[in-house]
């Protein structure tokens, strides 16, 4: 009995060995079995869903029954084309995803330059825990947090009235969502900058001063090459975050954007999927550009 | 190379930066505690009744509780499919491999907007009701991103010829997974979960596509904010939940700094 036992035992064991080397042996089998499952609900889930809203896009939205319509045309797109306020808000959504980018690098390169070459190893470690919090601590904690800072009453203006400057009204104006904007994404462009600056060898540097550059000659053409993947990198987090938020220009702005627009036909209370739908093309299209010139500037390694 | 004085404006900036990001959180934070209910500043007073406000509102409580529900159960489909497709894509070549890695980050690097309507196009376009699950669909697509590039981060720092030497020694595949892969990935999957669970936690701009009716923590605190509603009772909720943000990051921030056992260097 007992040696049956072990014998059955023995032969599970070869069994499982033999199909261990036939994994082995045959590496793509491997492959397949451990790429298949995610591969495959990745696949039938995200890149299916995005599929859906390509094509509903062309669809329409039966005015009477509000119901969706699969029939296949350009109604929505040729809408969005005429109707002027539609190029005014995604205008207003790439011009504020820029201005919030541009300030983000000039606020971050300084700070994570420092990190990474001034910074004791021991300082440069808390400062990287002082920038990797904010970026995972909720989101619309710190979108609210500045709505109480920037209020009439708000820490803001008792500081300026302390100082004796005069009181002032950001609250609700596209002043205050570029504040909050190129607050909240911050830590997204510091932490990929700093990898690429952080990687830079100091032998490199050495090199440049012995064949006889200044700082900033070392700087512009050593340095900043070096670094722009991490920038690049630092920007698709920036420019992507800002052109597809809705919740900022609602808690502290006045004005709509693309994401608005989208939400509001979705989910408000002038329900229209197709026509979000096609609205939602245009970040894909600009995100789609700009991933494409991006991956071509090396950032993809620094993301 | 950096000058005297470029060194002091460096240092500085960098000061002005730490304060840029931490004083708004800290303003937050001392919110919770106002006596007042008008969000005025400085703050009148001290009190820590609002936090037994909000625990026993009952509406916060579900809102809570279906929160880390959906985070839980996002962060669970996260490590198995992370886990799975970071060791495909390190150790093999095979056709199609760029492109997989390149679609595999798109949840994130695509703007939040995006896969909240495509999701929510789909779920119409299949008919499908709004539950709990397409909630942790949702999630499931960055927090899957997440794990899998914490993952490949550490795959990449070991060497494959550990696998080769266990197999050598005549173990199979199970006992390889289980003796030499897992023990080397464990502090990178364990602080990929938790990032994914903080990210869950919080995440608003696709859960309010895919929620529907459905109440999670951040889309009851959005509700209240934009109403003006209970604001001192949002206070006190929000600190918890920037808290329990900050917990598991600071944790995984650990878990990742201890370089492992198995370097290539």
């Amino acid at each position: 009995m007992a040696a049956r036992a072990e014998q059955a035992g023995r032969s599970t064991r070869a069994a499982r060995r033999r199909l261990s080397e036939a994994f082995w042996r045959r590496p793509w089998l491997r492959g397949l079995t451990q790429l298949g499952p995610p591969a495959g609900i990745f696949l039938a889930v995200y890149i299916a869903a995005i599929a859906v809203l390509f094509v509903s896009a062309f669809w329409t939205l039966d005015p009477l029954s509000g119901e969706i319509v699969h029939d296949w045309g350009f109604r929505n797109f040729k809408t969005l084309w005429e109707e002027h306020t539609y190029w005014r808000i995604a205008g207003r959504t790439i011009g504020m995803a820029a201005a919030v980018t541009v300030t983000d690098v000039i606020l971050a390169f300084p700070f994570a330059y420092f990190m990474a070459r001034l910074a004791t190893p021991r300082l440069r470690t808390v400062l990287f825990v002082l920038v990797l919090l904010p970026l995972w601590s909720s989101y619309l904690a710190r979108i609210y947090a500045w709505r109480l800072i920037l209020s009439n009453d708000g820490a803001l203006n008792w500081t300026l009235g302390g100082l004796g400057l005069p009181h002032q009204h950001i609250a609700y104006t596209n002043w205050a969502m570029w504040i909050v904007f190129s607050y909240i994404w911050l830590p997204f462009m510091i932490l990929p900058v700093y990898a690429s600056l952080e990687r830079i060898p100091d032998s490199l540097i050495e090199a440049s001063r012995d064949l006889g550059a200044g700082n900033w000659t070392t700087f512009r053409r050593v340095i900043l090459p070096l670094a722009l993947p991490g920038v690049v990198a630092g920007t698709i987090f920036t420019f992507s975050l800002t052109l597809g938020d809705y919740i900022t220009p609602i808690l502290v702005g006045n004005t709509q954007f693309i994401g608005n627009v989208v939400y509001r036909n979705v989910l408000g209370l002038s329900y229209d999927l197709p026509f979000a739908a096609a609205y939602a093309m245009v970040p894909l299209a600009v995100m789609g550009i700009y991933l494409l010139l991006a991956r071509r500037a090396g950032a993809f390694e620094a993301l | 190379m950096e000058g005297r004085l470029g060194r002091a404006g460096l240092t500085l900036w960098a000061v002005g930066v730490v304060l840029f990001l931490w004083l708004p959180l800290g303003i937050i934070l001392v919110y919770a505690f106002n006596t007042s209910n008008i969000q005025s500043w400085p703050i009148p007073g001290v009190t820590l009744r609002w936090f037994r406000v909000a625990w026993n509102d009952p509406e916060a409580r579900d809102a809570l509780l279906l929160s880390l529900k959906a985070a839980l159960a996002a962060t669970a489909v996260a490590l198995v499919l992370g886990t799975m497709a970071a060791v495909a894509i390190s150790r093999f070549q095979f056709f199609g491999r760029e492109i997989f890695s390149f679609l595999l980050v798109l949840p994130i690097a695509l703007p939040g907007v995006i896969t909240g309507i495509a999701l929510s196009s789909f779920y119409t376009f299949w008919g499908v009701n709004s539950s709990l699950w397409t909630i942790v669909v949702g999630h499931a697509t960055f927090c899957v991103v997440i794990v899998y590039n914490n993952v490949l981060a550490r795959l990449r720092r070991t060497s494959p010829s550990l696998t080769e030497a266990s197999m050598d020694l005549g173990a199979d595949g199970w006992q390889t997974f289980r003796f030499v892969t897992f023990p080397v990935l464990s502090t990178a999957l364990i602080s990929g979960a938790l990032l994914a669970f903080a990210l869950s936690f919080d995440e608003v701009i696709v859960t309010l596509f895919t929620a529907g009716a459905q109440n999670t923590l951040p889309i009851w605190i959005l509700g209240k904010i934009r109403l003006g509603q209970q604001l001192p009772e949002v206070n006190a909720v929000v600190f918890v939940v920037v808290v329990l943000t900050i917990i598991p990051v600071v944790i995984s921030q650990r878990l990742t700094q201890e370089s492992g056992i198995l370097r290539r260097e």
